[in-house]
């Protein structure tokens, strides 16, 4: 019996429960099958800091959400539409992400009295009136699984297990999700157990079957594939592009790709997917902390490899002296900081962007260094690829500032046609007579001069060189017109790097929305949200924040007002208060999730009313 | 290292630069050395690198015409391991101190020795900071006065050696500045180990602690409180008339050669197991008695450099080169065409 169709824009669907039950798993399948089916969509992991906190408790509560849609989305939506909790504590953790009227689809088994007083449930909230205004769909997932599984010989614990392949099921029916991408992944995940593969299989078929047929749902929501440019796609996170970025750069820069790194989240997913490719020439090193990471990477750089060292916010401050020697030496090293929320240990697995001021300013003396953030997860190839071009034309550490939303996130990405790639001259010095080290090019870069080159032996190091000949100098003046040839070399990359694009559609805004990073899908849907509604809004987005794009200063002065969203008290506001002279209005939220669309467009409504 | 050339002479590996160290340090001693026997290693400058810290040694790399990378504080050794594991066909050399490599870079010293980097470790102990004006070391003796020990000290120094036998370096040594003869031999032999070695050299700093190795490099009484180690001979030193022996429990310990039976005389093996290497480290708490120098230890394991790059060629070996359209276009895909 086929039920009856009902046709959406958008759904956002978020996965919840405890840390052991596979629910990042389950929410990245059903990414997968439905980037396959061609929707946009945009994903925001959202675990816990503990690997297992007592199983049933509000602490251990992991989730998944995704958004996806039959039209151009850029968030992986404020609210959800659906929540999957696996048990009470998911529900009690989750609640309040759900709209009003959204949809609990609760797996009912869980929901015992003695999971209900883990949770911290007085009382049993699907049977006390407290989820009223939402529709709750009550599905026993734990014991129709254990049905499903039971003629394959496996433990009734291996059984249990098998429940979010039930999840995945009833809500991949419930959404038209085509089922070969998940059988296919889970045939080559359990090829080499084949009992657990067939209680995988069979739970993801029962919670299928169970959707087709049960009467809980009177329909199927079917959401149309976006419209999309012309090219082939997959589903891409953040940390994956921005890996494969250096590894296309060293690739088209003919060096080999030395990375070294001390474990630290959210950055290690970084090492744990570089490592897996040493075919394509790339080296990587767990160091012994993170000093010595950017330590070895800034060696390394001096041997002419294209040298990344990559790190979190406490890292980050680590590796502050490395970066000012690799300011002072001159020699191209990428500094990945993906941040989470500080100061300090912070809440490590959320989202932030406070560590924009300590990459401008985080180290002693004046050590400038360009500084460019990735937007979206696709875009991570991008900026990781343009990072090292610059590194290397400029022999300069570059700080690449991408963030935990970005790192976890995923969205569909239009591949990029890798010989269309450009080349990057690494351009070492050759033997040559008189050679000097602190020579500048055109665009003040020293030469690359590196160990095994003949006849180009020379020394570098933290102390102050003089100008051209490389040898140490405590001379005063020399020293200011280093400090100003440093300076110039970083500004100088504004000539190298695109202008501020504006959006501002009808082209009457006053109100320009200037943002960074990773709250780019945010203030563009914002922007969008206003702008449905009659409204006029321009926005900008920057990745290069240091320099900032020539004409930078011309868009600010040309709104009457700016408005900077930011997850942080108002960083890049400060920059270009300071900078511009443009009264820059911060809209702040340190939350340790990505800014609402919805309460970002409520604050460009009132703006725009005031 | 391809075409090790002839004909290299000190002159090839002196730099522009003149040396600045204080008149009468020790350093100058250990750059004469240095430089005097790198031709005989046939490598070419190009293909040599110093490293080095903060510190007084910290300039050696600038007197030195090969490659060099004078670094921040303690990093030295990360540094190296970068460049040594970068490009493993390099000649990679670390100069140090003691307050540089044990106590701000401590970290990164025993693990460049624990992974076996190929990279030379000369750590210049002078049990003091030198060019921090003199404060006391974490290898100066307990209740050393100093500018900021007053009352003296009351931490217990490292004994470096053991320290880096610890770290599962190895080859481990120890020499002297003044002794041009002996500190050139065990450079010589760091130098042709295939693997990470450490050299503490005992370095004498004339100005904030002249005199800490008295005992054991001046005249009369160096010649009698050295313990010079010679691989597979017995230990005898003090002009025959003392030795190192096995003693109560297993114990090493010094004593007359006429009052032991010479089946006890210990006989030197650096490439045995560790423990007859740290009961020599052990022999004495430091220069102020008599100690052992020359090679305590000498083993052979892979270098990490070499191990790196051969997963990378493994790898290579069994994928064939990087594909990078192949490596965007794995797992699931979708084509939208021109029409849709």
């Amino acid at each position: 019996m086929s039920k009856a169709v009902k046709e959406r824009e958008r759904v956002v669907i978020r996965f919840a429960g405890d840390s052991g039950d596979g629910m990042q798993l389950t929410g990245d399948r059903f990414t997968n099958a439905t980037a396959v089916l061609g929707n946009d969509l945009a994903t925001l992991p959202d675990f816990p800091a503990e690997i297992r906190a007592p199983a049933g408790t509000v602490h251990g509560v992991s989730a998944f959400q995704i958004q996806f849609a039959s039209t151009d989305i850029a968030t992986p939506g404020d609210h959800a539409d659906v929540l999957v909790a696996m048990n009470p504590a998911a529900l009690k953790a989750d609640l309040d992400t759900v709209v009003t009227g959204g949809t609990l689809l609760l797996n009912e088994d869980a929901f015992t009295a003695r999971n209900l007083d883990k949770a911290g449930y007085a009382a049993d909230p699907t049977a006390d009136g407290s989820l009223e205004g939402y529709t709750v769909v009550k599905v026993p997932m734990t014991s129709i699984t254990v049905r499903a599984v039971e003629d394959l010989g496996i433990s009734k614990k291996e059984a249990e297990r098998a429940k979010n392949m039930f999840a995945l099921g009833l809500v991949s029916w419930m959404y038209g999700r085509p089922t070969q991408p998940t059988i296919t992944w889970l045939e080559a995940k359990f090829g080499s157990k084949p009992e657990i593969l067939d209680a995988n299989v069979a739970a993801f078929n029962a919670g299928y079957a169970f959707g087709e047929t049960t009467e809980l749902f009177a329909h199927q929501v079917v959401v149309k594939a976006a419209p999309s440019a012309p090219g082939t796609y997959r589903n891409v996170a953040g940390a994956q592009a921005l890996s494969w970025g250096l590894v296309a750069a060293a690739q088209r820069a003919g060096l080999q790709l030395f990375y070294a790194s001390y474990p630290i989240t959210p950055a290690s997913d970084l090492l744990h997917e570089l490592s897996k490719h040493k075919h394509f020439g790339v080296l990587t090193v767990q160091a012994e902390d993170e000093i010595a990471a950017a330590n070895m990477a800034l060696g390394a750089a001096f041997t002419g490899s294209l040298a990344v060292t990559g790190t979190s916010g406490p890292g980050l401050d680590l590796k502050a002296e490395t970066i000012g020697l690799a300011v002072i030496t001159e020699l191209p090293l990428l500094v990945i900081d993906v941040q989470r929320a500080g100061p300090s240990t912070g809440m490590p697995t959320k989202t932030e962007q406070g560590d924009l001021l300590a990459a401008m300013f985080g180290r002693h003396g004046e050590s400038p260094i360009p500084i460019v953030a990735p937007s979206s997860p696709g875009g991570c190839f991008d900026v990781a690829f343009e990072a090292a071009r610059v590194a290397i034309r400029y022999r300069t550490p570059v700080i690449v500032l991408s963030d935990s939303f970005l790192q976890n996130s995923s969205e569909p990405w239009r591949l990029p046609d890798v010989e269309g790639l450009p080349t990057i001259d690494p351009g070492f010095a050759t033997p040559m007579e008189g050679f000097e080290p602190y020579a500048r090019d055109d665009r003040l870069a020293r030469p690359w001069a590196i160990p095994g080159t003949p006849g180009l032996e020379h020394r570098i190091g933290g102390l102050e060189r003089q100008e051209v000949t490389g040898d140490i100098s405590y001379d005063g003046e020399n020293h200011e017109r280093m400090t100003h040839l440093r300076a110039a070399k970083v500004d100088g990359i504004a000539a190298d790097i695109p202008p501020l694009e504006v959006t501002d559609p009808s082209g009457d805004a006053d109100l320009l929305v200037l943002g960074w990073g990773s709250s780019r899908g945010s203030i563009s849907a914002a922007a969008e949200r206003f702008r449905v509604g009659g409204g006029a809004v321009a926005t900008a987005h920057l990745h290069w924040l240091n320099p900032f794009p020539s004409n930078t200063g011309e868009v600010l002065r040309r709104y009457e007002r700016v408005l900077v969203p930011e997850m942080n008290t108002g960083q890049l506001a400060m920059l270009v208060r300071a900078r511009y002279l443009v009264d820059a209005i911060t809209f702040s939220r340190v939350q340790g999730r990505p800014i609402w669309a919805d309460e970002l467009a409520d604050a460009i409504e009132e703006l725009s009313r005031g | 290292m391809v075409d090790a050339p002839a004909g290299l002479t000190k002159k090839d590996f002196t730099s522009s630069q003149d040396p600045r160290w204080c008149p009468g340090c020790g350093d100058y001693a250990i750059l004469a050395a240095v430089q005097g026997f790198m031709p005989e290693l046939g490598i070419e400058p190009k293909d040599m690198v110093f490293v080095s810290g903060i510190g007084c040694s910290g300039r050696f790399t600038y007197y030195m015409d090969t490659y060099g990378f004078h670094g921040i504080h303690g990093r030295a050794p990360a540094i190296a391991t970068g460049v040594a594991t970068a490009n493993p066909d390099l000649n990679v050399w670390v100069v140090t101190g003691d307050g540089d490599a044990l106590s701000i870079g401590g970290n990164h010293l025993i693990h460049a020795l624990r992974r076996n980097v190929d990279i030379k470790i000369l750590m210049f102990n002078n049990q003091i900071y030198g060019l921090t004006k003199g404060q006391y070391s974490p290898t100066s003796e307990q209740g050393k006065v100093t500018k900021s020990t007053p009352f003296g000290s009351v931490d217990r120094p490292f004994n470096p050696v053991s320290l880096a036998l610890g770290s599962a370096a190895t080859f481990v040594a120890r020499t002297i500045d003044n002794d041009r003869q002996h500190l050139t031999e065990v450079l010589r032999q760091a130098a042709a180990h295939p693997g990470g070695a450490f050299v503490e050299i005992y370095q004498n700093c004339n100005v904030f602690n002249d005199g800490a190795f008295d005992v054991l490099r001046d005249k009369p009484q160096g010649a009698h409180n050295q313990i010079r180690l010679v691989d597979g001979e017995p230990i005898i030193f003090d002009e025959g008339t003392r030795c190192v022996r096995i003693g109560e429990n297993g114990r090493l310990e010094i004593a007359a050669v006429a009052e032991t039976d010479p089946a006890s005389i210990v006989t030197h093996d650096i490439h045995g197991r560790p423990s007859l290497a740290f009961g020599l480290a052990h022999i004495s708490d430091g220069p102020w008695e008599e100690s052992c120098i020359g090679v305590f230890r000498e083993v052979e394991r892979p270098t990490y450099g070499r191990a790196v790059h051969e997963q990378v060629a493994r790898a290579t070996e069994r994928h064939g080169d990087g594909d990078l359209a192949a490596l965007l276009h794995g797992g699931d895909t979708w084509t939208v065409d021109a029409a849709g």
